[in-house]
């Protein structure tokens, strides 16, 4: 995984829709032991690819991120605990 | 007798398992629960080359061994063979989505390393193709160890390679035993990436269906138009094509009674099963019709996936209340009535969540309470214009809706903050590509809904519907005696009568609340029985219901009776299926204990209200 010119990781809740990003770090002391369980099923690890897709309507909250060939939907709360690298 | 042998098929949700299930299994399918959970087993059986029959279980889906909600933890339990009431399974049939090998193959990979006779069924290929995706399955089966069989279950492509598949592993002597996974979680996932990348052939990036689609029903604007249109339509759907069933239904329950009564000399049997049995429980399953619409939309909705984009839409606003976007559906439903919507609820994978919107469904205004709702306010509400075309009548009608919502959105507010306080895994939900819905998936899943109503209305209800019987008919009333004064349930309602006098209901009522249990638009012919027994010897009685109402109750007791439908938990269904959903209970006594606490002072507060300005 090439690490970008200017490695300055942002949260994933910050990151603009359809903007391809890869995965810095995980705060999993944000997540209790049920959420992080389901964010490692769904693939989140460091280095992973990611894309924020969709906004909910209402406060643009859940997010629906596409990571690897899927597409999940979690609330804003949790995606702030994931840190990544945008790619240009 | 040996149990038969046992394959478990095993997979993350939305790789397609349940369709190559149904392939490999036919309609030969048997839908039973795990013991001390609310999960179903999903079991069939599958006849090998050599006509040996093994059976086979769907295990829930799952994304690995590190279960995050119920259902996954018992397919955990199983392939570890530590779930009570089953045996460890003698092979595996792993069904991974062709599309999302990188995700999927780490469970693979997990279950592989379990030691179990394995077979894969690399599934969807077609539409992996369509993504533009072409596979190698030889090289994936090298990298993996075992079979790999390309199949498209829905198509049934592939599944004659799969029987076969299943024969040679069943044929060859075993030769592996079960082992604890020792790998890690994150190398795993690592080695499927891996596994995943060496198995594409080639990757021609193309705009998705999934996406398109997406575009427009998750739009932040008109994805939430689209949704209320969808909305609409099932309910005139769910109301418009169930009232000529439903009339069936009711006529043929007629003329049973009428044959029945023929047949029979009068007397206690007679009224025991004309009255009782027949009148009870034809009562009930005069809803099987809604009940089989709505189903056969929800299961539609879920077939395409667009059950999680709902959610997904809906989830912000609900989770203000402390539900989640999942309890949306299945609170909607609850309006057509409440026990398919506690059935639905199955669809919502955190416990806590899920038990929330279980006990505050039966505030969502459920069809049965329309009968009652329009008489009162047809004997007590004037027709009367409040500006701007809305009539009076209608708007009461609105408000005790309003009145319901706002009363379960305080509920799950109450219940989230107390005793169901906490969350599991919140809302985390994959959005699965778009599929055509399987037709003969949604008829299996019809079929078990059928039949757990059924059984409920065969048991339970069929068995308070009795019981409530007795007390109304024992002991016979004598000459000159009110059968409704002298039975059981006359006494009982003497009781009652002390209790609900503060708020305003006479001893009519308190006799009508009794039959109400059992489904609430009863309380309507109740209230009409009394009346015209009573009247019997008058020739001066008045013609209709509501004019008897109009003259015998003051207006602040029909407007705390109408307050009082609104929460009450008048319906043996709802509680019968709260307890098949909750196992246990528990919780349906402390739902009807919550309700009629609520009921009581609502129609209390009606009361006191009406009272305090002269009404």
């Amino acid at each position: 995984m090439t690490v970008h010119a200017q490695p300055k990781a942002v949260g994933l809740d910050q990151l603009r829709l359809g903007t391809k990003a890869c995965v810095a770090s995980i705060d999993w002391t944000m997540l209790d032991p049920g959420e992080a369980a389901r964010l490692r099923n769904f693939g989140f690890d460091e280095g992973v690819a990611v894309e924020p897709l969709h906004l909910g309507p209402f406060g643009r909250d859940p997010i629906a991120i596409r990571v690897g060939r899927m597409t999940v939907a979690i609330r804003r709360k949790h995606a702030g605990a994931i840190q990544v690298f945008p790619l240009a | 007798m040996n149990p038969l042998r046992l394959i478990a098929v095993a997979g993350s949700p939305n790789a397609g398992k349940s369709a190559l299930f149904n392939a490999l299994t036919g309609a030969r399918q048997k839908v039973g629960n795990y013991p001390g959970v609310t999960v179903e087993r999903h079991s069939g059986r599958l006849m090998l080359g050599d006509g040996r029959p093994v059976e086979m279980v769907d295990l829930p889906g799952a994304y690995s061994l590190e279960p995050s909600s119920p259902d996954e933890a018992v397919t955990r339990d199983v392939l570890l063979g530590k779930q009570q009431g089953e045996r460890l399974p003698d092979a595996l049939l792993i069904v991974v989505d062709a599309s999302n090998l990188d995700n999927h193959l780490r469970f693979a990979l997990q279950l592989i390393e379990l030691g179990l006779p394995t077979i894969i069924a690399l599934n969807m290929v077609d539409l992996a193709k369509r993504d533009g995706l072409e596979l190698d399955p030889v090289r994936l089966e090298q990298e993996l160890g075992v079979p790999v069989i390309p199949t498209v279950a829905v198509r049934r492509r592939g599944v004659a390679d799969l029987q076969t598949a299943l024969d040679d592993m069943f044929s060859s002597p075993r030769r592996s035993a079960h082992q604890p996974v020792k790998s890690d979680l994150l190398s795993l996932q690592r080695r499927a990436r891996e596994i995943a990348a060496a198995a594409v052939i080639s990757e021609t990036p193309v705009r998705r269906w999934t996406h398109r689609l997406d575009a427009v029903l998750l739009h932040p604007i008109a994805g939430p138009i689209i949704l209320a249109a969808l909305m609409f339509i099932i309910f005139q759907a769910v109301f418009a094509w169930s009232a000529t069933p439903m009339d069936w239904i009711g006529d043929g329950v007629a003329w049973l009674s009428t044959q029945v009564s023929a047949v029979l000399p009068p007397g206690l049997l007679r009224s025991l099963i004309v009255d009782g049995a027949i009148a009870g429980v034809g009562a009930v399953i005069t809803f099987l019709p809604q009940i089989l619409i709505l189903f056969f939309f929800i299961l539609l909705l879920e077939g395409t996936g667009y059950m999680v984009r709902a959610a997904f839409l809906m989830d912000k606003l609900m989770h203000r209340t402390g539900l989640s976007g999942r309890a949306f559906i299945p609170l909607l439903s609850s309006f057509a009535c409440a026990v398919p919507g506690i059935m639905a609820t199955r669809t919502i994978e955190d416990p806590k969540d899920r038990l929330t919107t279980i006990l505050v469904a039966p505030l969502m205004t459920c069809s049965a309470r329309l009968p009652v709702y329009t008489l009162i306010i047809a004997a007590f509400i004037p027709n009367t214009n409040v500006g701007l075309g809305i009539g009076l009548q209608g708007l009461v009608m609105f408000g005790l809706y309003i009145l319901g919502i706002g009363g379960a959105l305080l509920a799950a507010l109450v219940l989230r903050k107390g005793v169901l306080k906490g969350g599991g895994a919140g809302f985390m939900m994959e959005l699965p590509k778009y599929q055509w819905p399987q037709l003969k998936g949604v008829l299996i899943g019809l079929l078990a809904r059928v039949e757990i109503f059924l059984k409920r209305a065969g048991t339970i209800i069929l068995g308070t519907t009795v019981v409530l019987w007795a007390l109304a008919s024992i002991p016979q009333a004598g000459p000159g005696q009110k059968q409704s004064e002298v039975s059981i349930a006359g006494h009982i309602a003497d009781g009652i009568e002390v209790v609900v006098k503060p708020i305003g209901f006479n001893h009519d009522i308190a006799l009508a609340l009794l039959p109400a249990m059992a489904a609430r638009e009863v309380a309507v012919s109740a209230i009409a029985t009394v009346y015209s027994i009573d009247e019997a010897n008058d020739p001066s009685a008045e013609k209709s219901l509501t004019d008897k109402l109009r003259h015998r109750w003051p207006l602040p007791t029909a407007l705390a009776f109408l307050a009082w439908f609104v929460f009450a938990p008048q319906c043996i269904s709802t509680i019968a299926v709260t307890r098949r959903e909750t196992n246990g209970w528990k919780w349906p006594l402390f739902m009807v204990s919550y309700l009629f606490v609520l009921a009581y002072a609502a129609a209390g507060l009606t009361y006191w209200t009406a009272v305090a300005l002269g009404l």
